[in-house]
């Protein structure tokens, strides 16, 4: 499903991704964990096309398409989900009429019919169990006002709305106390089903108790230094990072 | 150069979609500005002696009067001499049915989406309208059933003619002959306009609405509009405006005036989309319009709610005088400006009666070169007891060559009185606008999706069939004006 091979990238003269590898296939749920600065929230940016990340080199490949040149907005129709570790406020657009000109996009993008009112409400009256949210909140002005937990059920509720191929979580656990992280981890996990993919970024071990890694990747400085299973988190979280920054610096 | 100023010159093709002009023979006074000008209008009109004499009193003291510059807007000033003051289009002078108006005048107005066609809008929702082309109302609809009512919807002229004790009693009571340069100036040549009484306890039964157009080319326009709103009485208006797309400047120099007696309630929207100019700043309508009402009566309302989004220059200040006890008057307001376009607009709230609350949202846009202003003033006067205002002024900004200010002046002479003031200025944010475009929304959708978020307040006011007219109109305003 997304193929990335010895990515480069950087913000304005700094280079931040020094040679990235991976391949997510359909199905599957990928950690990316590491220290602070080593790129991760830029890695997210990256596939989500933000335009002050500037690719430098190698190719990123979704279902087979080069996405580097494409725009965000494509990408995004294509079924590129970003859940977005700050969320922004849009005053006076509520959530409700937000998402409905977003998913009316992406439709129309796939060549489908625009969803009406009625449907649209339906659709979201289920998504809104997922992830106990409530019709009150989503007819406020976009997060605008809203706890840390209600910004970020929020990304898993417009990602159940949008069904995105692939779901790129950027730290989706910071700011979240217990509870909201279980609501929002078992979101996810409705969500999950055998075709799309889950790429979870964080820095803590704590989010993947609930939301369980086929694979987990450290990146550290700009690559991925050391990649295996749900283990290597429970590894992290006990020792720290710095065994690995060690290892790599020797590199 | 960064993706900002790409995006925003990518996009700076924005269309006036109503720049159409219209093949009709009109009937127009000489070019230039003098008493036999003034004369030939008002015999045009048929007009009774008093009233030729108070246009004569209004045009002998304009020449008095020089043409205000305190506004912070800049322009070439009207050659008052090369301005036709009267055109017409050449018709039968009395309509019995619309089968007997010009075709092309109908055509004219239904591809401003405003039909006149009585039949079409009984299944719909009922807005009755008075459209106004150049100098002379062309059609008022629903005449008959709001007759029915009591109320009276008609042209100008008409009222002249029909009910000139009316006339005689409020014209120039709100915003008298002398009022200011150009009120002088349409006081001494005003050609048409609407005109509109609401007896005692009578609540409208519909939108009353005006259209304006200009067509004719070298002409201004000079249309006063005259609403009474009778003890107890409730009426909505509306007032739309479009002009063909010409390099020339043409001079809009309109009245309005608004009586509300006591009890009474007024809510007037205008949603003004003159030809703005070219994207080079060519052309375009100078909007120099002076609207005001009086909330007469104790506990009168009177509600401003515009959304400018046309003309190059546009100097304009609904205002309020609540002199009635515990009256009140509101302002709510969009200004969109974009290329060249100059606005300097606000309003005026006097509070003269005790317990008088007013309320200001104002909400600016700028985009391209622009430069937008908002100008307001809050007197409260010495008997005025516990007199409330509170005024929010937003500025938006888009792109880093336009210009927002904001001159609020606020003068109190009696201590009881509480005003608020706010103010902001804000940019559409990189950030907002990624967030959209990695939902599937692309950059000039979310454009018009955060504007419109920006004015929702203000927009929310206008009556809901206006106010989906007045988001289409940002959007289109704004098209490629983004960063």
């Amino acid at each position: 499903m997304l193929s990335i091979k010895n990515l480069h990238a950087r913000v304005e003269e700094k280079e931040i991704l020094k040679g990235i590898n991976l391949e997510v296939k359909p199905g599957e749920v990928h950690a990316i964990m590491g220290p602070n600065g080593s790129g991760k929230s830029t890695l997210a940016s990256v596939l989500a096309g933000r335009e002050n990340f500037e690719v430098t080199g190698g190719e990123v490949a979704f279902e087979g398409k080069d996405i580097i040149e494409m725009a965000p907005e494509d990408r995004a129709r294509e079924g590129i989900f970003l859940a977005f570790q700050y969320p922004v406020e849009i005053p006076g657009v509520s959530t409700v009429n937000f998402l409905k000109t977003a998913v009316n996009e992406v439709r129309e993008y796939r060549g489908m019919q625009p969803m009406n009112s009625v449907e649209f409400l339906k659709e979201m009256k289920e998504k809104m169990q997922l992830v106990e949210i409530s019709q009150s909140l989503l007819n406020r002005s976009l997060n605008e006002g809203f706890s840390g937990g209600e910004k970020k059920r929020n990304e898993i509720f417009q990602m159940a709305m949008l069904e995105p191929k692939l779901a790129v979580l950027d730290e989706t656990d910071s700011g979240l106390d217990i509870d909201a992280l279980r609501i929002v981890a078992n979101g996810v996990n409705k969500l999950k089903s055998k075709d799309n993919a889950t790429i979870v970024v964080t820095h803590y071990q704590r989010l993947l108790d609930y939301i369980v890694p086929d694979y987990v990747h450290v990146l550290y400085n700009g690559r991925i230094v050391k990649s295996g299973t749900k283990e290597l988190a429970l590894e992290l979280e006990e020792k720290g990072y710095d065994w690995i920054k060690a290892e790599a610096d020797i590199i | 150069m960064s993706k900002d100023n790409e995006i925003l010159k990518e996009f700076t093709d924005s269309e006036y979609k109503y720049g159409f002009t219209t093949d009709i023979e009109q009937d127009a006074a000489p070019k230039g500005l003098s008493e036999d000008i003034v004369r030939f209008i008002s015999e045009k009109k048929e007009e009774p002696e008093w009233l030729l004499e108070w246009r004569l009193k209004a045009y002998r003291h304009w020449l008095t009067l020089e043409e205000p510059d305190w506004a912070n807007i800049g322009y070439e000033k009207p050659d008052f001499q090369d301005i036709i003051y009267y055109s017409a289009p050449k018709q039968k002078p009395e309509l019995e049915s619309l089968d007997e108006v010009d075709p092309e005048l109908l055509e004219t107005f239904s591809k401003l989406g405003i039909s006149l066609d009585e039949q079409k809008r009984l299944s719909g929702v009922k807005v009755a309208v008075d459209a106004v082309m150049d100098s002379v109302s062309v059609k008022t609809t629903f005449r008959e059933t709001l007759a029915e009512k009591g109320i009276i919807f008609c042209s100008f002229s008409e009222a002249v003619k029909d009910h000139p004790e009316l006339v005689k009693q409020y014209m120039g009571s709100v915003v008298s002959m002398t009022d200011n340069y150009y009120a002088a100036l349409n006081s001494a040549v005003f050609s048409d306009g609407s005109f509109c009484y609401i007896p005692k306890g009578v609540r409208c039964p519909m939108e009353l609405s005006t259209y304006f157009r200009i067509n004719a080319s070298g002409t201004g326009q000079f249309e006063r509009t005259l609403i009474v709103a009778d003890e107890g009485s409730y009426v909505s208006y509306l007032e739309g405006c479009t002009a063909p797309m010409r390099d020339e400047n043409q001079l809009h120099a309109a009245v309005v005036e608004i009586f509300v007696a006591k009890d009474a309630e007024v809510k007037y929207s205008t949603v003004q989309n003159w030809y703005p100019g070219d994207k080079e700043g060519k052309g375009g309508i100078y909007n120099f319009v002076t609207k005001r009402g009086i909330c007469d009566g104790d506990n009168a309302k009177l509600s401003w709610t515009q959304v400018e989004t046309g003309s190059a220059v546009t100097w304009k200040y609904p205002s309020c005088i609540l002199k009635g006890d515990r009256s009140i008057g509101e302002f709510y307001s969009v200004a969109v400006t974009n290329n060249y376009q100059q606005a300097d607009t606000g309003t005026k709230m006097i509070h003269i009666g005790k317990d008088t609350k007013s309320r200001i949202v104002s909400k600016g846009v700028s985009a391209g070169k622009s430069q937008n202003s908002y100008r307001g003033l809050v007197k409260v006067l010495k008997r005025a007891e516990n007199a409330r205002n509170f005024s929010q002024c937003d500025s938006l900004l888009m792109g880093s060559k336009c210009g927002a200010h904001t001159f609020p002046y606020i003068d109190v002479e009696n201590k009881s009185a509480h005003v608020e003031h706010e103010a902001t200025t804000s940019k559409i944010g990189e950030d907002q606008l990624f967030y959209c475009n990695q939902r599937g929304i692309d950059t000039e959708k979310a454009v018009a999706l955060i504007v419109n978020g920006y004015c929702k307040e203000v927009l929310n006011q206008l009556p809901m069939e206006f106010a989906v007219e007045a988001q289409k109109l940002l959007a289109l305003t704004l098209e490629g004006s983004v960063g």
